[in-house]
């Protein structure tokens, strides 16, 4: 990549985020709205700084659930397509039940798990992972089944073993897709975090941002509403940085999608 | 006489959609031939590669192949067929390493081969940095790293340039001269069978039935010279003229 163009990355949304925040400034500051409206910039800012640490206790919380969340459906839907991969059989009997979990909306089922499950870190750890697990298992098993029918044959030659051509074959073309359907599970697990635990509405010491954003919403401190806001959108671009990463890092030697445009 | 390694007798091949690929092959290759496979298109030429092997199943007709052959056919494809997320060296040890032969026993041997394919200084890299010439190199290596007792190629240089094929094909026939397998080359060029083989057959259009089979008598050494030589225009005019015979 040449300058110009890293420039272009940087610098292109600095100035329209600054654009965005100036204009922001500008309106609350003409029309002179309240801040139990919509607070300024500024004031957000303000509200960072005084609330930001009893606000990162509750990100904890809520980021714990999501790595948990993410981590689990990465083993469950992983196992789950390699053992649709194993068996059509299993997947044709399995896949329409995984989906039927995908379109259920988790608001409507989050209550009954809460009910179901005594624990409230395990109640929205289900319901997180429930969101989250779709996409592994959906592009794992597509990456499983998209193996190079020629590579599949010549391992047929050698004798390959199940084993082998699982582990030697399967899996490695199945990583591109795996890692791409865990990107957007990173930031699922996040929503169903915080959407669960909008339903559990639980109070106490242990609770997220979620729970931060709902009291705020009652109190009427809109600033720390936002703060919260803020704190959660930047978690969700973190996580997705962070599982970039990792699949530039894993694919970098092989992969069109990890190749730098000059290759 | 050499031992026969492969016998095709009466056999067929219709595929679940109906499409008849072979009718009626009688073909028998023996030990140490260079085969040549020619024919248009879409005449069922891979298929029977692929039965030869034991990919798939004839649906009439017999194929015999020799015990010897147990686990010792080497199988080249129209694309290099590589392992993108493997380097060179790991793509040429997976037969071995499938076969159980640990990485530490078969570093000699994979080193040899590529080698012997001029792939040495390319160990490490990756098949994406490799043009497609050196991309089908690998895929040679590969195949032979096993020392098969059959190599079976199944349009291997068709994508490539013609520089690179002429090369390619020379180092072929020298590979061929110091392992002594035995080759099926399957193609639609008369030109490259000419040049690589000593016999070849000749197959008709859908379903394909071998309808010549012809000695190639040129010299066993086979260089650039011979290209531009009458007796190698002489043996393309002849196996041309059946190859339009088998069209008509």
């Amino acid at each position: 990549m040449n300058g110009s163009a890293r420039m272009a990355r940087i610098v292109g949304p600095i100035v329209v985020g600054a654009l965005v925040i100036a204009f922001w400034h500008g309106i609350v500051w003409w029309f002179a709205i309240p801040p139990y409206v919509l607070p300024g910039p500024g004031v957000i800012l303000r509200t960072l700084w005084s609330d930001g640490p009893s606000l990162l206790a509750s990100l904890l919380v809520t980021l714990r659930i999501t790595v948990a969340a993410l981590a689990v459906a990465v083993a469950l839907g992983g196992s789950l397509a390699v053992l649709f991969s194993l068996s059509k059989t299993i997947e044709l009997s399995f896949f329409p039940y995984a989906v039927i979990l995908q379109v259920t909306p988790v608001v409507a089922i989050a209550p009954l798990i809460i009910i179901w499950v005594n624990d409230v870190f395990a109640a929205l750890l289900v319901c997180a992972t429930i969101v989250a697990f779709f996409p592994i298992v959906a592009n794992t098993t597509l990456g499983l089944n998209s193996a190079d029918r020629n590579l599949v044959d010549l391992f047929r030659l050698y004798g390959a073993s199940r084993w082998q051509m699982l582990r030697l074959l399967r899996l490695p073309s199945a990583l591109p897709l795996f890692l791409a359907g865990m990107r957007i599970s990173g930031g699922l697990a996040l929503i169903g975090a915080v959407v669960a635990e909008f339903v559990a509405g639980t109070g106490g010491a242990e609770t997220g941002l979620a729970s931060r954003i709902i009291e705020a919403g009652y109190r009427l401190e809109i600033p720390r509403m936002f703060a919260a806001l803020f704190l959660l959108s930047l978690t969700g671009i973190a996580i997705f940085a962070v599982l970039s990463w990792l699949s530039r890092m894993l694919l970098r030697h092989w992969h069109e999608s990890a190749l730098e445009p000059s290759d | 006489m050499a031992e026969t390694l492969v016998a095709a007798a009466a056999l067929a091949k219709s595929f679940r959609n109906g499409v008849a690929a072979l009718a009626a092959i009688d073909l028998a290759v023996a030990a140490g031939e260079f085969v040549g496979v020619l024919g248009p298109s879409g005449c069922g030429k891979s298929t029977l590669l692929r039965i030869i092997a034991g990919l798939i199943e004839p649906s009439a007709g017999r194929l015999e192949r020799a015990a010897a052959l147990a686990g010792r056919i080497g199988f080249v494809f129209q694309e290099p067929t590589l392992m993108p997320w493997a380097t060179v060296s790991d793509n040429v040890y997976l037969p071995l390493r499938l076969q159980g032969v640990s990485r530490v026993a078969a570093a000699p041997r994979v080193a040899a081969m590529l080698e012997s394919l001029s792939l040495r200084e390319f160990a490490a890299a990756y098949p994406r940095q490799l043009s497609g010439g050196m991309r089908m190199r690998v895929s040679i290596a590969r195949a032979l790293v096993t020392e098969p007792a059959l190599l079976l190629l199944d349009e291997p240089f068709a994508a490539l340039d013609e520089i690179t094929r002429f090369k390619l094909n020379e180092d072929l026939r020298t590979l061929w001269r110091r392992h002594r397998c035995t080759v099926i080359f399957v193609t639609h060029s008369v030109f490259e069978s000419v040049f690589l083989t000593n016999r070849i057959v000749v197959m008709t259009k859908r379903p394909g039935r071998i309808v010549a089979d012809l000695p190639i008598d040129l010299p066993e050494t086979r260089d650039n010279a011979l290209r531009l030589s009458e007796r190698y225009a002489d043996r393309c005019r002849t196996v041309s003229r059946r190859l339009a015979e088998a069209m008509a």
